[in-house]
Protein backbone atom coordinates (compact mmCIF):
# COMPACT_ATOMS: atom_id res chain seq x y z
CA UNK A 1 0.00 0.00 0.00
CA UNK A 2 1.05 3.62 -0.70
CA UNK A 3 2.12 5.90 1.71
CA UNK A 4 1.01 9.30 2.57
CA UNK A 5 3.75 11.97 4.25
CA UNK A 6 5.07 8.55 5.90
CA UNK A 7 1.31 7.68 7.76
CA UNK A 8 -0.46 4.42 6.19
CA UNK A 9 -3.80 5.12 4.25
CA UNK A 10 -5.76 2.95 7.03
CA UNK A 11 -4.46 5.42 9.83
CA UNK A 12 -5.16 8.67 7.86
CA UNK A 13 -8.73 8.19 6.82
CA UNK A 14 -9.51 6.61 9.91
CA UNK A 15 -8.49 9.60 11.64
CA UNK A 16 -10.46 11.52 9.11
CA UNK A 17 -13.51 9.69 9.58
CA UNK A 18 -13.35 10.46 13.00
CA UNK A 19 -12.68 13.47 12.62
CA UNK A 20 -15.83 13.23 10.36
CA UNK A 21 -17.66 12.26 13.20
CA UNK A 22 -17.00 14.29 15.63
CA UNK A 23 -17.41 17.42 13.29
CA UNK A 24 -21.07 16.15 12.97
CA UNK A 25 -21.69 16.58 16.57
CA UNK A 26 -20.06 19.88 16.36
CA UNK A 27 -21.86 20.49 13.27
CA UNK A 28 -25.49 19.52 14.86
CA UNK A 29 -24.81 21.44 18.16
CA UNK A 30 -23.29 24.71 16.86
CA UNK A 31 -26.34 24.76 14.54
CA UNK A 32 -28.54 24.87 18.09
CA UNK A 33 -26.44 27.32 19.97
CA UNK A 34 -26.48 29.33 16.48
CA UNK A 35 -30.20 28.97 16.12
CA UNK A 36 -30.74 30.04 19.61
CA UNK A 37 -28.45 32.81 19.53
CA UNK A 38 -29.81 34.57 16.60
CA UNK A 39 -33.02 34.44 18.09
CA UNK A 40 -33.17 34.79 21.53
CA UNK A 41 -30.12 36.46 22.20
CA UNK A 42 -28.97 34.27 24.86
CA UNK A 43 -25.66 31.93 24.96
CA UNK A 44 -27.44 29.05 25.77
CA UNK A 45 -24.99 27.24 28.45
CA UNK A 46 -27.14 24.67 28.97
CA UNK A 47 -26.73 23.00 25.57
CA UNK A 48 -24.65 20.25 26.79
CA UNK A 49 -26.07 19.09 29.22
CA UNK A 50 -29.70 19.16 27.26
CA UNK A 51 -27.30 17.08 24.49
CA UNK A 52 -26.64 14.28 27.67
CA UNK A 53 -30.01 14.46 28.43
CA UNK A 54 -30.72 13.33 24.75
CA UNK A 55 -28.68 10.67 24.70
CA UNK A 56 -29.83 9.43 28.80
CA UNK A 57 -33.62 9.58 27.42
CA UNK A 58 -32.36 7.44 24.59
CA UNK A 59 -31.02 5.01 27.66
CA UNK A 60 -33.80 5.08 29.57
CA UNK A 61 -36.10 4.54 26.53
CA UNK A 62 -34.25 1.40 26.15
CA UNK A 63 -34.02 0.21 29.83
CA UNK A 64 -36.86 1.46 31.16
CA UNK A 65 -39.56 1.20 28.30
CA UNK A 66 -37.89 -1.20 25.84
CA UNK A 67 -38.21 0.93 23.16
CA UNK A 68 -35.11 1.28 21.02
CA UNK A 69 -32.99 3.32 18.74
CA UNK A 70 -35.10 4.38 16.15
CA UNK A 71 -38.30 5.41 18.16
CA UNK A 72 -35.15 7.09 20.86
CA UNK A 73 -34.34 9.34 17.46
CA UNK A 74 -37.68 10.30 17.25
CA UNK A 75 -39.37 10.72 20.92
CA UNK A 76 -35.99 12.35 22.84
CA UNK A 77 -35.64 14.97 20.78
CA UNK A 78 -39.40 15.78 21.37
CA UNK A 79 -38.94 15.36 25.07
CA UNK A 80 -35.74 17.38 24.70
CA UNK A 81 -37.65 20.04 23.09
CA UNK A 82 -40.66 20.41 25.42
CA UNK A 83 -37.92 20.14 28.39
CA UNK A 84 -36.75 23.58 26.17
CA UNK A 85 -39.99 24.86 25.80
CA UNK A 86 -40.89 24.87 29.67
CA UNK A 87 -37.15 26.17 30.55
CA UNK A 88 -37.70 29.22 27.62
CA UNK A 89 -41.13 30.32 29.21
CA UNK A 90 -40.75 29.59 32.69
CA UNK A 91 -37.27 31.44 33.28
CA UNK A 92 -35.66 32.57 30.07
CA UNK A 93 -38.11 34.54 28.59
CA UNK A 94 -38.30 36.85 31.96
CA UNK A 95 -34.44 37.96 31.07
CA UNK A 96 -34.80 39.38 27.84
CA UNK A 97 -34.96 42.21 28.99
CA UNK A 98 -31.52 42.46 30.76
CA UNK A 99 -27.85 41.67 29.50
CA UNK A 100 -27.25 38.61 27.52
CA UNK A 101 -24.99 37.75 30.53
CA UNK A 102 -28.14 36.94 32.74
CA UNK A 103 -28.96 34.63 29.90
CA UNK A 104 -25.84 32.82 29.99
CA UNK A 105 -25.12 32.61 33.82
CA UNK A 106 -29.09 31.19 34.07
CA UNK A 107 -28.05 28.14 31.24
CA UNK A 108 -24.71 27.83 33.14
CA UNK A 109 -26.81 27.26 36.32
CA UNK A 110 -29.42 24.64 34.83
CA UNK A 111 -26.44 22.98 33.16
CA UNK A 112 -25.12 22.41 36.63
CA UNK A 113 -28.08 21.02 38.04
CA UNK A 114 -29.21 18.86 35.28
CA UNK A 115 -25.27 17.33 35.42
CA UNK A 116 -25.04 17.26 39.10
CA UNK A 117 -29.00 15.59 38.97
CA UNK A 118 -27.80 12.53 37.02
CA UNK A 119 -24.60 12.23 37.91
CA UNK A 120 -26.52 11.52 41.54
CA UNK A 121 -28.65 9.04 40.07
CA UNK A 122 -26.25 7.86 37.45
CA UNK A 123 -22.88 7.95 38.60
CA UNK A 124 -20.22 9.17 36.55
CA UNK A 125 -18.99 5.68 34.92
CA UNK A 126 -21.21 5.53 31.99
CA UNK A 127 -24.04 3.43 30.49
CA UNK A 128 -23.33 1.41 26.90
CA UNK A 129 -25.95 1.73 24.42
CA UNK A 130 -26.20 -0.48 21.96
CA UNK A 131 -25.75 0.02 17.98
CA UNK A 132 -29.44 -1.13 16.56
CA UNK A 133 -29.28 -4.08 14.40
CA UNK A 134 -29.65 -2.33 11.22
CA UNK A 135 -26.43 -0.60 11.54
CA UNK A 136 -24.35 -3.12 12.90
CA UNK A 137 -21.08 -4.23 10.76
CA UNK A 138 -19.36 -2.39 8.35
CA UNK A 139 -17.73 -1.56 4.36
CA UNK A 140 -14.85 -2.38 3.07
CA UNK A 141 -13.94 0.80 1.32
CA UNK A 142 -10.67 -0.78 0.04
CA UNK A 143 -8.60 2.68 1.55
CA UNK A 144 -10.55 2.01 5.22
CA UNK A 145 -13.00 -0.04 6.78
CA UNK A 146 -16.31 1.89 7.44
CA UNK A 147 -18.17 1.31 10.29
CA UNK A 148 -22.07 1.19 8.97
CA UNK A 149 -23.17 3.07 12.07
CA UNK A 150 -20.89 6.10 11.70
CA UNK A 151 -21.36 6.62 8.45
CA UNK A 152 -25.22 6.96 9.42
CA UNK A 153 -24.50 9.45 11.69
CA UNK A 154 -22.47 11.48 9.25
CA UNK A 155 -25.06 11.00 6.84
CA UNK A 156 -27.97 12.11 9.43
CA UNK A 157 -26.59 14.80 10.74
CA UNK A 158 -25.49 16.51 7.15
CA UNK A 159 -29.44 15.62 6.65
CA UNK A 160 -30.71 17.71 9.65
CA UNK A 161 -28.32 20.09 9.10
CA UNK A 162 -28.45 21.00 5.69
CA UNK A 163 -32.58 20.44 6.16
CA UNK A 164 -32.24 23.31 8.96
CA UNK A 165 -30.13 25.86 6.39
CA UNK A 166 -32.98 25.28 4.32
CA UNK A 167 -35.95 26.06 6.09
CA UNK A 168 -34.24 29.18 7.72
CA UNK A 169 -33.03 30.16 4.32
CA UNK A 170 -34.96 29.13 1.99
CA UNK A 171 -38.76 29.11 3.25
CA UNK A 172 -41.50 31.61 4.27
CA UNK A 173 -41.36 30.38 8.00
CA UNK A 174 -37.61 30.82 7.91
CA UNK A 175 -38.37 34.04 6.35
CA UNK A 176 -40.17 34.93 9.68
CA UNK A 177 -37.26 34.19 11.91
CA UNK A 178 -34.68 35.64 10.03
CA UNK A 179 -36.93 39.08 9.93
CA UNK A 180 -37.60 38.47 13.93
CA UNK A 181 -33.90 38.23 14.77
CA UNK A 182 -33.35 41.43 13.05
CA UNK A 183 -36.33 43.26 13.88
CA UNK A 184 -38.87 41.45 16.32
CA UNK A 185 -40.83 44.49 17.36
CA UNK A 186 -41.12 45.34 13.70
CA UNK A 187 -42.54 41.64 12.87
CA UNK A 188 -45.09 41.42 15.71
CA UNK A 189 -46.60 44.63 13.91
CA UNK A 190 -47.17 42.82 11.31
CA UNK A 191 -49.35 40.60 13.15
CA UNK A 192 -46.82 37.63 13.85
CA UNK A 193 -46.69 36.06 17.10
CA UNK A 194 -43.00 37.02 17.43
CA UNK A 195 -42.95 35.44 21.62
CA UNK A 196 -44.31 32.05 20.52
CA UNK A 197 -41.49 31.69 17.47
CA UNK A 198 -39.11 32.70 20.25
CA UNK A 199 -39.96 29.87 22.50
CA UNK A 200 -40.84 27.16 19.60
CA UNK A 201 -37.04 28.06 18.22
CA UNK A 202 -35.53 27.78 21.57
CA UNK A 203 -37.38 24.09 22.01
CA UNK A 204 -35.78 23.36 17.52
CA UNK A 205 -32.57 24.88 19.05
CA UNK A 206 -32.67 22.20 22.27
CA UNK A 207 -34.04 19.17 20.39
CA UNK A 208 -31.32 19.49 17.72
CA UNK A 209 -28.79 18.86 21.11
CA UNK A 210 -31.14 16.16 21.99
CA UNK A 211 -30.52 14.49 18.80
CA UNK A 212 -27.13 14.87 18.59
CA UNK A 213 -27.61 13.31 21.90
CA UNK A 214 -29.30 9.98 20.37
CA UNK A 215 -26.67 9.67 17.66
CA UNK A 216 -23.88 10.24 20.08
CA UNK A 217 -25.12 7.42 22.68
CA UNK A 218 -23.93 4.86 20.88
CA UNK A 219 -20.60 5.56 19.93
CA UNK A 220 -19.66 7.25 23.35
CA UNK A 221 -21.06 5.95 26.51
CA UNK A 222 -23.69 7.65 28.10
CA UNK A 223 -22.25 9.76 30.81
CA UNK A 224 -23.91 12.78 32.82
CA UNK A 225 -20.28 15.01 31.45
CA UNK A 226 -20.56 13.86 27.84
CA UNK A 227 -21.94 16.91 27.74
CA UNK A 228 -19.30 19.14 29.27
CA UNK A 229 -16.39 17.46 27.63
CA UNK A 230 -18.08 18.35 24.25
CA UNK A 231 -19.62 21.75 24.64
CA UNK A 232 -16.39 23.68 25.03
CA UNK A 233 -15.11 22.84 21.68
CA UNK A 234 -18.55 23.61 20.22
CA UNK A 235 -18.18 27.23 21.68
CA UNK A 236 -14.95 27.35 19.71
CA UNK A 237 -16.75 26.25 17.23
CA UNK A 238 -19.92 28.42 17.36
CA UNK A 239 -17.53 31.79 17.79
CA UNK A 240 -14.89 30.74 14.80
CA UNK A 241 -17.91 30.50 12.62
CA UNK A 242 -19.79 33.81 13.38
CA UNK A 243 -22.32 34.01 16.37
CA UNK A 244 -25.87 33.23 15.03
CA UNK A 245 -24.78 32.25 11.26
CA UNK A 246 -26.30 29.07 10.24
CA UNK A 247 -24.02 28.28 7.63
CA UNK A 248 -20.91 28.95 9.44
CA UNK A 249 -22.14 26.98 12.75
CA UNK A 250 -22.34 23.49 10.17
CA UNK A 251 -19.62 24.41 8.00
CA UNK A 252 -16.90 25.27 10.90
CA UNK A 253 -18.61 22.17 12.76
CA UNK A 254 -17.34 20.02 9.56
CA UNK A 255 -14.40 21.69 9.09
CA UNK A 256 -13.14 21.28 12.38
CA UNK A 257 -13.64 18.08 13.17
CA UNK A 258 -11.64 17.27 9.70
CA UNK A 259 -9.23 19.43 10.66
CA UNK A 260 -8.85 17.78 14.51
CA UNK A 261 -8.42 14.85 13.01
CA UNK A 262 -6.14 15.73 10.79
CA UNK A 263 -3.97 16.89 13.24
CA UNK A 264 -4.71 13.58 15.25
CA UNK A 265 -2.21 12.05 12.53
CA UNK A 266 0.40 14.58 11.69
CA UNK A 267 1.08 16.27 15.17
CA UNK A 268 -1.33 14.59 17.82
CA UNK A 269 0.04 16.45 20.80
CA UNK A 270 -1.78 19.41 19.34
CA UNK A 271 -5.27 17.99 18.70
CA UNK A 272 -6.57 18.81 21.69
CA UNK A 273 -5.51 22.44 21.39
CA UNK A 274 -6.11 22.50 17.75
CA UNK A 275 -9.71 24.39 17.64
CA UNK A 276 -8.45 26.72 20.36
CA UNK A 277 -5.75 27.98 18.04
CA UNK A 278 -7.53 28.66 15.06
CA UNK A 279 -10.26 30.51 17.47
CA UNK A 280 -7.98 32.69 18.89
CA UNK A 281 -6.09 33.64 15.09
CA UNK A 282 -9.84 34.09 13.50
CA UNK A 283 -10.41 36.32 16.30
CA UNK A 284 -7.29 38.35 16.02
CA UNK A 285 -7.77 38.62 12.24
CA UNK A 286 -11.57 38.56 11.86
CA UNK A 287 -13.36 39.19 15.52
CA UNK A 288 -17.10 38.28 14.02
CA UNK A 289 -16.11 35.26 13.08
CA UNK A 290 -15.95 33.66 9.61
CA UNK A 291 -19.42 33.72 8.41
CA UNK A 292 -20.63 36.57 10.88
CA UNK A 293 -21.33 39.98 9.96
CA UNK A 294 -20.24 42.75 11.87
CA UNK A 295 -23.22 44.32 14.18
CA UNK B 1 -68.38 69.80 10.56
CA UNK B 2 -67.55 72.17 8.10
CA UNK B 3 -66.22 69.40 6.08
CA UNK B 4 -68.98 67.29 5.65
CA UNK B 5 -67.41 64.95 7.44
CA UNK B 6 -70.19 63.20 9.59
CA UNK B 7 -71.41 61.50 7.01
CA UNK B 8 -68.87 58.72 6.38
CA UNK B 9 -68.26 56.08 9.48
CA UNK B 10 -65.28 56.75 11.88
CA UNK B 11 -63.11 54.39 11.13
CA UNK B 12 -60.10 55.04 14.22
CA UNK B 13 -61.14 56.92 17.60
CA UNK B 14 -58.59 57.87 19.76
CA UNK B 15 -59.74 59.55 23.12
CA UNK B 16 -57.32 60.75 25.55
CA UNK B 17 -54.14 58.61 24.53
CA UNK B 18 -51.63 58.82 26.76
CA UNK B 19 -48.50 56.63 26.57
CA UNK B 20 -45.23 56.61 28.52
CA UNK B 21 -41.69 54.80 27.30
CA UNK B 22 -39.93 53.83 31.21
CA UNK B 23 -40.30 56.94 33.23
CA UNK B 24 -41.11 59.46 30.46
CA UNK B 25 -44.91 60.54 29.52
CA UNK B 26 -44.67 61.20 26.12
CA UNK B 27 -48.15 61.43 25.58
CA UNK B 28 -50.47 63.58 27.32
CA UNK B 29 -54.29 62.83 26.30
CA UNK B 30 -54.32 62.59 22.61
CA UNK B 31 -58.03 62.92 20.79
CA UNK B 32 -57.97 62.18 16.80
CA UNK B 33 -60.79 60.86 14.38
CA UNK B 34 -59.90 59.62 11.58
CA UNK B 35 -63.02 58.45 8.97
CA UNK B 36 -63.25 55.74 6.21
CA UNK B 37 -61.65 56.88 3.38
CA UNK B 38 -59.81 60.29 4.76
CA UNK B 39 -56.17 61.05 4.24
CA UNK B 40 -54.87 62.74 7.75
CA UNK B 41 -51.95 63.90 8.76
CA UNK B 42 -50.37 64.83 11.87
CA UNK B 43 -47.69 67.61 11.92
CA UNK B 44 -45.78 69.13 14.34
CA UNK B 45 -41.72 69.97 15.45
CA UNK B 46 -39.61 66.67 16.25
CA UNK B 47 -40.52 65.23 19.56
CA UNK B 48 -44.28 65.99 19.23
CA UNK B 49 -45.35 63.18 19.85
CA UNK B 50 -46.16 61.86 16.35
CA UNK B 51 -44.45 59.07 15.93
CA UNK B 52 -45.24 58.15 20.11
CA UNK B 53 -48.95 58.09 18.62
CA UNK B 54 -48.76 55.71 15.36
CA UNK B 55 -46.53 53.20 18.23
CA UNK B 56 -49.44 53.49 20.61
CA UNK B 57 -51.80 52.76 17.86
CA UNK B 58 -49.68 49.40 17.02
CA UNK B 59 -49.27 48.40 20.73
CA UNK B 60 -45.47 48.94 20.43
CA UNK B 61 -44.53 51.63 23.28
CA UNK B 62 -43.99 50.98 26.89
CA UNK B 63 -47.43 51.41 28.40
CA UNK B 64 -50.47 53.13 27.28
CA UNK B 65 -53.83 54.09 28.06
CA UNK B 66 -57.15 55.87 27.42
CA UNK B 67 -59.01 54.67 24.26
CA UNK B 68 -58.16 53.22 20.82
CA UNK B 69 -61.04 52.23 18.84
CA UNK B 70 -60.69 50.50 15.78
CA UNK B 71 -63.85 50.11 13.78
CA UNK B 72 -65.38 49.87 16.98
CA UNK B 73 -62.73 47.86 18.66
CA UNK B 74 -60.79 48.58 21.74
CA UNK B 75 -57.16 48.42 20.64
CA UNK B 76 -55.51 49.22 24.48
CA UNK B 77 -55.32 46.13 26.00
CA UNK B 78 -55.10 43.56 23.00
CA UNK B 79 -52.46 41.55 22.19
CA UNK B 80 -49.38 43.49 20.35
CA UNK B 81 -49.71 40.72 17.16
CA UNK B 82 -53.68 40.98 17.29
CA UNK B 83 -54.13 44.75 16.26
CA UNK B 84 -52.23 44.02 12.98
CA UNK B 85 -55.18 41.35 11.64
CA UNK B 86 -57.56 43.57 12.48
CA UNK B 87 -56.83 45.43 9.10
CA UNK B 88 -54.12 47.84 10.19
CA UNK B 89 -50.77 48.28 8.13
CA UNK B 90 -48.13 49.88 9.70
CA UNK B 91 -45.12 51.74 7.44
CA UNK B 92 -42.47 52.59 10.30
CA UNK B 93 -40.55 56.00 10.18
CA UNK B 94 -37.30 54.22 9.61
CA UNK B 95 -38.94 51.78 7.18
CA UNK B 96 -38.06 48.61 8.42
CA UNK B 97 -36.74 46.66 5.54
CA UNK B 98 -35.09 43.46 6.32
CA UNK B 99 -31.38 43.00 5.17
CA UNK B 100 -31.42 39.37 5.55
CA UNK B 101 -34.25 39.00 3.52
CA UNK B 102 -34.89 39.73 -0.15
CA UNK B 103 -36.77 42.22 -2.15
CA UNK B 104 -39.74 39.61 -2.21
CA UNK B 105 -39.07 37.67 1.11
CA UNK B 106 -39.92 41.14 2.45
CA UNK B 107 -42.57 41.97 0.15
CA UNK B 108 -44.25 38.49 0.96
CA UNK B 109 -43.57 39.20 4.58
CA UNK B 110 -46.58 40.79 6.05
CA UNK B 111 -49.25 37.60 6.54
CA UNK B 112 -52.35 38.24 4.68
CA UNK B 113 -54.91 39.87 7.29
CA UNK B 114 -57.64 40.42 5.25
CA UNK B 115 -59.19 39.49 2.06
CA UNK B 116 -59.18 42.41 -0.92
CA UNK B 117 -55.57 43.11 -0.83
CA UNK B 118 -53.61 44.17 -3.89
CA UNK B 119 -52.14 41.44 -5.80
CA UNK B 120 -48.36 41.64 -6.84
CA UNK B 121 -49.02 42.67 -10.43
CA UNK B 122 -51.11 45.42 -9.18
CA UNK B 123 -48.23 46.34 -6.46
CA UNK B 124 -45.71 46.15 -9.56
CA UNK B 125 -48.08 48.82 -11.81
CA UNK B 126 -48.12 51.18 -8.67
CA UNK B 127 -44.41 50.47 -8.05
CA UNK B 128 -42.74 49.77 -11.14
CA UNK B 129 -39.19 50.11 -9.51
CA UNK B 130 -39.31 47.22 -7.58
CA UNK B 131 -40.09 44.77 -10.59
CA UNK B 132 -37.40 42.59 -11.34
CA UNK B 133 -35.54 43.50 -8.17
CA UNK B 134 -37.00 39.96 -6.41
CA UNK B 135 -33.54 39.00 -5.32
CA UNK B 136 -31.65 41.84 -4.37
CA UNK B 137 -30.95 42.14 -0.90
CA UNK B 138 -33.47 44.20 0.78
CA UNK B 139 -31.13 46.88 2.29
CA UNK B 140 -29.37 47.19 -1.36
CA UNK B 141 -32.25 48.94 -2.52
CA UNK B 142 -31.99 53.26 -2.36
CA UNK B 143 -33.55 54.90 -0.04
CA UNK B 144 -36.71 55.53 -2.26
CA UNK B 145 -37.05 51.70 -3.24
CA UNK B 146 -37.30 50.57 0.25
CA UNK B 147 -39.74 53.15 0.37
CA UNK B 148 -41.92 51.82 -1.97
CA UNK B 149 -41.09 48.52 -0.35
CA UNK B 150 -42.40 49.19 3.08
CA UNK B 151 -45.39 50.88 1.76
CA UNK B 152 -45.85 47.92 -0.99
CA UNK B 153 -45.20 45.08 1.60
CA UNK B 154 -48.33 46.44 3.77
CA UNK B 155 -50.82 46.93 0.32
CA UNK B 156 -50.62 42.97 0.08
CA UNK B 157 -51.99 42.20 3.40
CA UNK B 158 -55.51 43.67 2.84
CA UNK B 159 -55.32 46.53 5.81
CA UNK B 160 -57.46 48.79 5.02
CA UNK B 161 -55.67 51.76 7.49
CA UNK B 162 -52.47 52.65 6.74
CA UNK B 163 -50.18 54.54 9.26
CA UNK B 164 -47.40 56.04 7.37
CA UNK B 165 -44.70 57.51 9.35
CA UNK B 166 -42.58 60.08 7.25
CA UNK B 167 -42.66 58.57 3.86
CA UNK B 168 -41.33 61.38 2.21
CA UNK B 169 -37.83 61.40 5.04
CA UNK B 170 -34.49 62.19 3.45
CA UNK B 171 -35.73 61.53 -0.27
CA UNK B 172 -34.82 63.14 -3.51
CA UNK B 173 -37.97 65.51 -4.50
CA UNK B 174 -38.70 63.27 -7.75
CA UNK B 175 -38.82 60.72 -5.57
CA UNK B 176 -40.84 62.03 -2.94
CA UNK B 177 -43.68 62.56 -6.17
CA UNK B 178 -43.87 59.57 -6.80
CA UNK B 179 -44.37 58.52 -3.36
CA UNK B 180 -47.30 61.59 -3.51
CA UNK B 181 -48.85 59.86 -6.83
CA UNK B 182 -48.70 56.22 -4.99
CA UNK B 183 -50.87 57.55 -2.09
CA UNK B 184 -53.00 59.79 -3.96
CA UNK B 185 -53.82 56.31 -6.15
CA UNK B 186 -54.23 54.59 -2.75
CA UNK B 187 -56.50 57.12 -1.48
CA UNK B 188 -58.89 56.31 -5.05
CA UNK B 189 -58.80 53.23 -4.05
CA UNK B 190 -60.46 53.56 -0.44
CA UNK B 191 -57.54 53.05 1.26
CA UNK B 192 -57.85 55.22 4.86
CA UNK B 193 -54.48 56.55 5.75
CA UNK B 194 -52.62 58.35 8.55
CA UNK B 195 -49.40 60.02 7.55
CA UNK B 196 -46.96 61.62 9.74
CA UNK B 197 -45.24 64.18 7.68
CA UNK B 198 -42.06 67.35 8.54
CA UNK B 199 -42.75 67.81 4.55
CA UNK B 200 -45.92 70.08 5.13
CA UNK B 201 -45.83 71.25 1.66
CA UNK B 202 -46.08 67.57 0.72
CA UNK B 203 -49.00 66.88 3.46
CA UNK B 204 -50.96 69.87 1.82
CA UNK B 205 -51.45 68.20 -1.62
CA UNK B 206 -52.71 64.60 -0.53
CA UNK B 207 -54.47 64.83 3.03
CA UNK B 208 -58.38 66.09 3.75
CA UNK B 209 -57.28 67.05 7.10
CA UNK B 210 -54.21 68.23 9.42
CA UNK B 211 -53.97 67.65 13.07
CA UNK B 212 -51.00 69.23 14.86
CA UNK B 213 -49.62 68.05 17.61
CA UNK B 214 -46.88 69.81 20.23
CA UNK B 215 -45.68 68.48 23.70
CA UNK B 216 -47.79 65.19 23.67
CA UNK B 217 -51.05 66.32 22.67
CA UNK B 218 -53.31 67.95 20.07
CA UNK B 219 -53.39 71.53 20.04
CA UNK B 220 -55.52 72.04 16.19
CA UNK B 221 -56.88 70.68 13.52
CA UNK B 222 -57.29 72.50 10.33
CA UNK B 223 -59.38 71.02 7.09
CA UNK B 224 -57.14 71.10 3.92
CA UNK B 225 -59.58 73.64 2.73
CA UNK B 226 -59.32 76.10 5.11
CA UNK B 227 -55.49 76.16 4.73
CA UNK B 228 -54.45 78.95 3.45
CA UNK B 229 -56.71 80.85 5.83
CA UNK B 230 -54.14 79.21 8.88
CA UNK B 231 -50.79 79.39 7.40
CA UNK B 232 -49.93 82.11 10.02
CA UNK B 233 -51.17 80.05 12.53
CA UNK B 234 -49.28 77.06 11.29
CA UNK B 235 -46.16 78.83 10.94
CA UNK B 236 -46.25 79.90 14.52
CA UNK B 237 -47.07 76.10 15.36
CA UNK B 238 -44.11 73.97 13.20
CA UNK B 239 -41.87 76.99 13.47
CA UNK B 240 -41.27 77.17 9.57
Amino acid sequence: MFDLLGVPPQVLFGQLLLGLINGSFYALLSLGLAVIFGMLNVINFAHGALYMIGAFVAWLLLTKLGLGYWWALGLSPLIVGLLGVVLEKTMLSRLYKLDHLYGLLLTFGLALIMEGAFRHFYGVSGQPYPIPDALKGGQNLGFMFLPNYRGWVVVASLIVCFGTWFAIERTRLGAYLRAATENPVLVQAFGINVPVMITATYGFGVALAGLAGVLAAPIYQVSPLMGTNLIIVVFAVVVIGGMGSILGAIVTGLGLGLLEGLTKVFYPEASNIVVFVVMAIVLLIKPAGLFGRER
Amino acid sequence: MPDGATVKTTMLEIRDLQAFYGESHVLHGVNIDVRQGEVVTLLGRNGAGKTTTMRSIMGIVGKRNGSIRFQGKELIGMAQHKIPRLGIGYVPEERGIFASLSVDENLMLPPVVKAGGMTVPQIYELFPNLQGRGTTQGTRLSGGEQQMLAIARILRTGADLILLDEPTEGLAPVIIEQIGVAVRKLKQRGFTIVLVEQNFRFAATIADRHYVMEEGHVVDMIPNDQLAQNMDKLHTYLGV
